[in-house]
């Protein structure tokens, strides 16, 4: 990578005390006298760099140590060992100057005046990151066109709708220009439309001001349509770190051929496991190394009027992963 | 390349800027809640009422006054007790254990700027409607309990700056006491052995001259008489004018304190914050 990376993680590693009890009355009496607590480990000696302007998906099961992460990188948690290096600073050193680059949106919470319209908290904003007035109102009106807001944001954020809401504190989350943006479930109960529309605008952004993205979602569409990228970490270690086209190829042990048959009736178990069949077409799971040689038999020995072959959907593939890596 | 927003120049005018803005945006949502905030209010005055009608009726009993306090005076107290109260009220660790456990707090957090500071413009924004709100709430209780008032300027004008003082005393001490919560979640117990404290020695439950030499001598040299009885005894008392500039001294001596416990507090406590919730 001839550029220095902007997201730099070395052995990052957050253990948090939790206190744990049986259920009870005799266990809470118990508690009283000796606490136990346990130590769990939600991320566990994590390395990765991101380069600049890379939009890079964090992907992993509930619990797996992404939002840990996030919180990590951006000053919100303390790590217990290891180091976190975002734009040169220490996160957790949580210096103006650090805070003033970075942004974490956060799908489920909002930041905004909740009784206010979003362009009061939009002014509040501009006071707390110190922008000039210009600039602010440049960027402000910028983004609220790129996201077809003009009419929300004169609304109290309390009468919007969980979708209208997600929109405007993007954009009231961005207003500082940030150049890190961490991203945690932007897009997490929104309707597909609305996803598309937060989905494009991030894209958006990254293209314009050359943001590096670090996105998790449970949406693989999110991921699809905005990273090239995708790191995946499950019980808070990484299990993949690469391509999200290289992910099939390395955890993927089928792909489905699709075939449009002449006679609908043939049989085709002895092709492979047949997963759909419906008048003439059928979609079999076949072994990834044996597609070539299945694929020629099929063209050669019936009728065939069409054939594709595909990957695996990208969520089962995850889904491989996530199965390795509790193995 | 990316591009990333420059900076207004000058610290202080941005965050003069931040200050008014913050307050700003607090006067309109209080607007919005105008008839839950003089509901509030309403409610608000009933705990000196109280007071005041118990200690009249002590007053009437012995003669017209209990320690050399009249009828009038006590009316006077208790009207300035009020506006005190509206000042010092503060972000409680109740709201501190709210903040963490929703998660809200990250969000001030993730501010490049120190949270104490939304803390103190929010509420302070508050101050000035609530304030307001209470002028005619004061003026029908001076109708009804006539309050002897012997003011001069120079004590308003001490006035305007304890009362400020008051607050930024209490919302450091509330501060330290919500810091609590980083480390465990039910802050809010210390909170009530404090509350306890702060109505004996500050002059809420009992204004101080009627308290044992003792606990005036020791509510001297706690925060408490001076985030709550001092400036009430500035504008009903009769202080010299070096009481006056002293007791602004002591509460200069409480803010620096109090702010430099914060300080050190928080150094601490923001590494142990364990971002609950979200």
């Amino acid at each position: 990578m001839s550029d220095p990376a902007v997201i730099h993680v070395s052995e990052l590693t957050k253990i948090f005390n939790v206190p744990e009890r049986e259920a009870g009355l005799r266990a809470a009496v118990k508690s009283l006298f000796r606490r136990k607590t346990r130590d769990v480990t939600a991320v566990d000696a994590i390395s990765f760099e991101i380069g600049p302007g890379e939009v890079v998906g964090f992907l992993g099961p509930n619990g797996a140590g992404k939002t840990t992460t996030l919180k990590m990188l951006s000053g919100l948690l303390y790590p217990s060992s290891g180091e976190g290096r975002v734009l040169g600073h220490v996160p957790s050193r949580r210096e103006k100057d650090y805070l003033r680059q970075i942004t974490l949106v956060m799908g489920n919470r909002n930041q905004l005046q909740w009784d206010l319209p979003a362009l009061d908290s939009f002014e509040l904003n501009r006071a707390i990151y110190r922008l000039r007035r210009e600039e602010f109102l440049q960027t402000r009106d910028e983004l609220i066109g790129l996201l077809d807001i003009e009419d929300l944001v004169r609304k109290p954020v309390r009468n919007l709708s969980l979708g209208e809401r997600m929109k405007v504190e993007v954009v009231g989350s961005l207003l500082h220009l940030p150049r890190v943006l961490f991203l945690d479930e932007p897009t997490i109960g929104l309707d597909v439309t609305m996803q598309k529309r937060i989905r494009s605008f991030i894209a958006e952004y990254n293209r314009r001001h050359g943001a590096t993205v670090l996105l998790t979602s449970h949406y693989m569409a999110d991921v699809v349509a905005l990273c090239k990228r995708v790191i995946v970490i499950h019980h808070g270690r990484i299990l993949f770190d690469g391509a999200l086209s290289a992910l099939s190829d390395r955890f993927a042990a089928y792909k489905t051929i699709e075939v449009d048959l002449a006679d609908g009736s043939v049989s085709l178990e002895a092709y492979g496991e047949v997963l759909e069949r419906e008048g003439d077409r059928a979609k079999l799971r076949v072994p990834k190394a044996d597609t070539p040689r299945i694929a020629a038999r099929l063209l050669g020995e019936q009728e065939v009027a069409d054939l594709t072959i595909e990957d695996p959907p990208i969520e089962d593939v995850i889904e491989l992963v996530f199965a390795e890596g509790a193995q | 390349m990316s591009t990333v927003a420059t900076p207004q120049a000058g610290r202080v005018r941005s965050m003069v800027d931040f200050y008014l803005t913050t307050m700003r945006t607090q006067v309109q949502t209080q607007f919005q809640y105008r008839v839950a905030t003089y509901m509030y209010l309403v409610g608000m005055v009933a705990e000196p009422v109280i007071y005041l009608v118990v200690w009249t009726t002590i007053a009437d009993s012995h003669g017209g006054s209990v320690e050399g306090i009249t009828a009038g005076q006590f009316a006077a107290y208790y009207i300035v007790w009020t506006l005190v109260r509206n000042m010092n009220i503060v972000f409680t660790p109740y709201g501190w254990e709210w903040r963490i456990r929703e998660g809200t707090f990250s969000g001030l957090m993730l501010r490049p700027l120190h949270p104490i500071h939304y803390d103190l413009a929010d509420f302070a924004g508050g101050k000035v409607i609530w304030v307001l709100l209470y002028l005619p709430i004061a003026a029908a209780l001076a109708l009804i309990f006539k309050p002897t008032f012997d003011v001069t300027p120079l004590e308003i004008v001490v006035f305007f700056f304890a009362i400020w003082g008051a607050y930024l005393i209490r919302s450091m001490l509330l501060w330290l006491l919500g810091m609590v919560s980083f480390w465990t979640t039910r802050g809010s117990a210390i909170f009530e052995t404090y509350v306890m404290a702060e109505l004996l020695l500050s002059g809420r439950l009992v204004p101080l001259p009627l308290m044992p030499d003792w606990a005036q001598t020791l509510a001297n040299w706690l925060p408490f008489k001076w985030s709550f009885y001092f400036p009430i005894e500035v504008l009903v008392g009769h202080l010299s004018a070096a009481s006056l500039i002293g007791g602004l001294g002591m509460q200069a001596v409480w803010i620096t304190i109090g702010s430099l416990a914060v300080w050190v507090c928080w150094r601490a406590s923001a590494k142990h914050y364990t971002a609950v919730g979200n």
